[in-house]
């Protein structure tokens, strides 16, 4: 979807200022949101592009506003719901008012060092031969769908040559949204400046995106 | 349910502490989430993966030029010879630096970050100016970090838009001839591994 996550090449945000000694975490509340976000995703009730979606949901003017760990709150918050684990009323008084529904799984403390480690491979055994090859060019699809997808705007509809073919991984667009697990061909697709930014871009730039094998025809 | 909720003590709390205080404590009421596995969590990503693992895939890349050949042919073998790899990172690119061409990594979509390797990303990683700029005005970006390439390298930027994670391998510098693998990640920045930062030899630690 066009939302506010969509940032490459908006303007008007000025510089980066980096934090000199930057601390990992500003606060417990944001340690708290980083570690309930992995502990609530390994229950195993969405995926990662699912809890993405309901981050890019948001209004774009809190999009642009909130502070990241506020976004992930956000979006924890309204994904349990809608998989019916907490009530809004429940999240209002941080106490139980309904019956816990069960979880496919519960990650242990002592089982933490172990998953975060195995972590949750994305590639997939290939069910049909790859349709570009490496040195390949190819143009990306123009669409503008209200569901996920992981093709940037300022990619979309710009010609590129194939860099690396990545085996196949988890295909994000439709696996946000409910849908069973599919897996499409993944490529890495290198464009020039000039042709993501036009004209006056810096020829000496180049850009690239991963791209599954559906975001591209050949050109 | 049970009546033990402490009002009170939320009181001291600013609204967004008092709004993640509910949801821990609803979560672990309800049996989803395990106390001593958030705890594990946050103890991981504060004290045990930071950039210095990335660091030591750097230095190492810079002393064996076998191991460098094995990371640039499949960085996610290779980080895990190290021991690094899992969760937010579970296939690694190594996009090294040469003389004619210097790499930055970013995510226009989100957050996408090498966790294993790197840990946790810096606040302005995930912020709007750097996700905005990085693919539009990459030497701009090296403006606002006080980083100009030298005349004629050309800039690669990698958008993370999949699960695959990158991992900057910059260019040895020059006067560390000699110098031991522990010597030499020290002086390997979490920057220089973004390609916002370059290591030099006054960076040493």
């Amino acid at each position: 979807m066009n939302g506010g996550q969509d940032l490459g090449g908006q303007m008007g945000f000025g510089p980066v200022i980096p934090e000199p000694s930057e601390p990992v975490f500003h606060g417990d509340w944001e340690k708290r949101v980083l570690a309930l976000n992995v502990a609530a995703g390994a229950m195993g009730h969405w995926t990662i592009d699912e809890i993405r979606h309901a981050r890019e949901s948001l209004p774009p003017a809190d999009y642009l506003s909130f502070s990241y760990y506020r976004i992930w709150l956000t979006a924890l918050n309204a994904t349990l719901v809608r998989h019916g684990f907490v009530t809004e009323a429940e999240l209002a008084q941080g106490q139980a008012l309904t019956p816990p529904k069960t979880p496919k799984r519960v990650l242990k403390g002592e089982d933490v060092a172990a998953v975060l480690r195995r972590g949750f491979p994305y590639q997939r055994e290939a069910q049909a031969p790859a349709r570009f090859a490496v040195g390949d060019r190819v143009r990306t699809i123009v669409m503008h769908p209200a569901h996920h997808t992981r093709l940037p705007r300022y990619a979309r509809g710009k010609t590129g040559i194939v860099e690396r073919v990545s085996g196949c991984h988890v295909f994000p667009d439709t696996g946000a949204h409910g849908a069973p697990e599919t897996a499409q061909w993944l490529y890495t697709v290198v464009f020039t400046g000039p042709e993501l930014w036009g004209r006056d871009a810096d020829p000496a730039t180049r850009i690239s995106i991963e791209a599954w094998e559906s975001y591209l025809e050949p050109a | 349910m049970s009546g033990h909720h402490d009002h009170d003590h939320d009181n001291h709390l600013s609204p967004i502490e008092a709004r993640v205080k509910a949801l821990e404590t609803l979560l672990v009421e309800k049996g989803y989430v395990d106390p001593a596995a958030l705890d594990a969590i946050v103890d991981t990503y504060e004290t045990k993966i930071g950039p210095r693992n990335g660091a030591r895939v750097v230095a190492k890349a810079w002393t064996d030029p076998e191991f460098a050949a094995r990371l640039k042919a499949d960085g996610t073998a290779a980080v895990a010879e190290l021991g690094y790899g899992g969760r937010g990172g579970e296939h690694i690119v190594a996009a090294f630096n040469t003389a004619e061409e210097h790499n930055l990594i970013c995510c226009t979509l989100c957050s996408c970050y090498p966790w294993p390797v790197l840990g946790l990303p810096p606040v302005w990683y995930k912020s709007p100016p750097y996700r905005a700029k990085a693919v539009l005005d990459p030497r701009g970006v090296l403006a606002d970090f006080g980083v100009t390439l030298p005349e004629g390298q050309t800039i690669r930027v990698w958008d993370s838009t999949a699960e695959t994670r990158f991992i900057v391998i910059p260019m040895r510098p020059a006067g560390t001839e000699g110098w031991s693998e522990e010597q030499l990640a020290g002086i390997v920045t979490r920057d220089s591994m973004i390609g916002t930062g370059l290591p030099s030899v006054e960076s040493r630690r």
